[in-house]
């Protein structure tokens, strides 16, 4: 390869552009999927029933100790067996993610429950709520707005996993980039493209989450 | 069409469970090189971060930001793809057609620098959490600067970062995992090579899984160890469940 040529970007930048689209969307079904399953499974991490105490935290322990590369292969092959009819690579990749990110958001959770002055809890049941209530009206909302900055940071990372769903033949942002790679033969720029791209994404977006945890620590 | 037939003796016949095996010798040895190499960039970056010289806070601060905000995977193809046509000639040579198994060490330089990068954020937060009455005590106290440094800052600095070490190491032999995109024969690759030929691919991500949550445990078992010995009595409160 002689000499650079930046125009494969313009030329491919819709197909790219889909990818990143993809990208997006996943990542969004990821972090909101996540942080709901995994606020259930922080919530019953804490608890003191040992039937729901040990299953959640074996499911964490097991989720964080496998690559994600093999939790995506995982749901490829279970997905469809479950659902008894093939779903297509971005369904799978869906569950997949919220499943894994779960175990990960669940321990963001926990963390945050924890931090919150059991006073508050007993405050809550001496006026009279059960633990619904109590978790649903006070420890939950002021525990999220305490994980913020964390949550944050575990979006980022998120965000940047979705590249791995490459493996099951997703055609998110990295595979396009290799299948424009593929036609074109210009590794450099495409990848030094993509490499920009999330970079910024990901650079703005925890430069934000420290001006918000900076802001935090002040206030 | 989409009932399943289990048989689970497909990990350990021929050829298979030997595929396996080397499976799992390729991704020790790929986490436990990219671990050491890691450590050894990590504390280097990590220190360039708390130096007072500006011009290596700015390298160390630009080289942690560029490798932590790329997802590693997009890294490794830039290595593997898109490097041999920019790096000089000489080191092109040599890496990428030199060496036998060359995958192997295009993935031993991208998972290295990617980890390194976060190694060093968790060095610079340890080095910074010591707090400054420990530097000027022991300046006072007639400590040259290095003595400090070496008697004073790192004991404690090394073991407040124990355990986000751990962490990292684990996520090391997690991330090799990904090597499987680039040729490598690692666990995953391989596992999923059995299922491509015969289409037992439950059995196949089982036995990977198996070996994962093994060599995760053996990594916890083997930190902590290490951990406990350093330890000093009261310095580190560990929180929560385990």
């Amino acid at each position: 390869m002689d000499a650079y040529d930046w125009q494969v970007i313009p030329n491919n930048l819709q197909f790219l552009m889909q990818g990143l689209f993809t990208t997006f969307q996943l990542a969004l079904v990821a972090i909101c999927g996540g942080l709901l399953l995994g606020i259930l499974v922080g919530m019953a991490r804490l608890s003191s029933v040992r039937v729901i105490y040990y299953p959640a935290t074996a499911f964490v322990n097991v989720m964080r100790s496998l690559p994600l590369i093999l939790v995506i292969f995982w749901f490829y092959f279970l997905v469809p067996l479950m659902a008894g009819r093939p779903m297509g690579d971005f369904f799978s990749a869906c569950v997949a993610f919220v499943v894994f990110e779960a175990a990960y958001f669940a321990e963001i959770v926990r963390a945050g429950i924890q931090s919150i002055s059991t006073g508050q809890e007993q405050a809550a049941y001496s006026t009279g709520f059960n633990y619904r209530d109590t978790m649903r009206y006070i420890i939950i909302p002021q525990a999220l707005r305490k994980m913020v900055p964390s949550l944050l940071t575990q979006a980022v990372v998120v965000f940047q996993d979705t590249s791995l769903a490459y493996v099951i033949g997703l055609k998110e942002f990295l595979r396009s980039a290799s299948i424009v790679d593929a036609r074109e033969m210009r590794s450099v720029e495409l990848y030094a493209f993509v490499g920009v791209v999330y970079f910024l994404i990901c650079f703005t977006m925890s430069k934000l989450t420290k001006r918000l945890e900076v802001k935090r620590g002040h206030a | 069409m989409l009932s399943y037939n289990f048989n689970w003796s497909i990990i350990w016949t021929e050829p298979y469970g030997q595929w396996m095996l080397e499976g799992i010798w390729v991704t020790i040895r790929l986490g436990l090189i990219c671990w050491f190499i890691a450590l050894a960039l990590g504390i280097i970056i990590g220190t360039f971060r708390v130096t007072p010289f500006r011009p290596l806070r700015v390298f160390g601060a630009a080289y942690t930001e560029i490798f932590r905000d790329i997802p590693l995977l997009v890294q490794l193809f830039f290595w593997y793809f898109a490097a041999p046509s920019i790096l000089p000639k000489a080191i092109e040579m040599w890496l990428y057609r030199g060496l036998p198994n060359s995958e192997f060490w295009i993935v031993v330089v991208g998972l290295s620098v990617y980890t390194s990068s976060r190694i060093a954020e968790h060095i610079r937060a340890g080095m910074q959490s010591i707090s400054q009455d420990q530097y000027h005590a022991a300046l006072s106290t007639g400590f040259t600067h290095f003595q400090t440094y070496r008697f004073i800052i790192i004991p404690y600095a090394v073991r407040i970062m124990m355990p986000p070490l751990t962490a990292e190491c684990l996520t090391v032999f997690k991330n090799t995992a990904l090597a499987m995109t680039v040729g490598v024969l690692e666990t995953t690759f391989m596992s999923q090579q059995i299922e491509a030929y015969t289409f037992q691919g439950i059995e196949a991500t089982t036995a990977a899984s198996l070996v994962y949550m093994g060599i995760t445990l053996s990594v916890v078992l083997i930190m902590g160890f290490v951990e406990r010995r350093l330890a000093v009595p009261g310095l580190i409160t560990r929180t929560g469940g385990r």
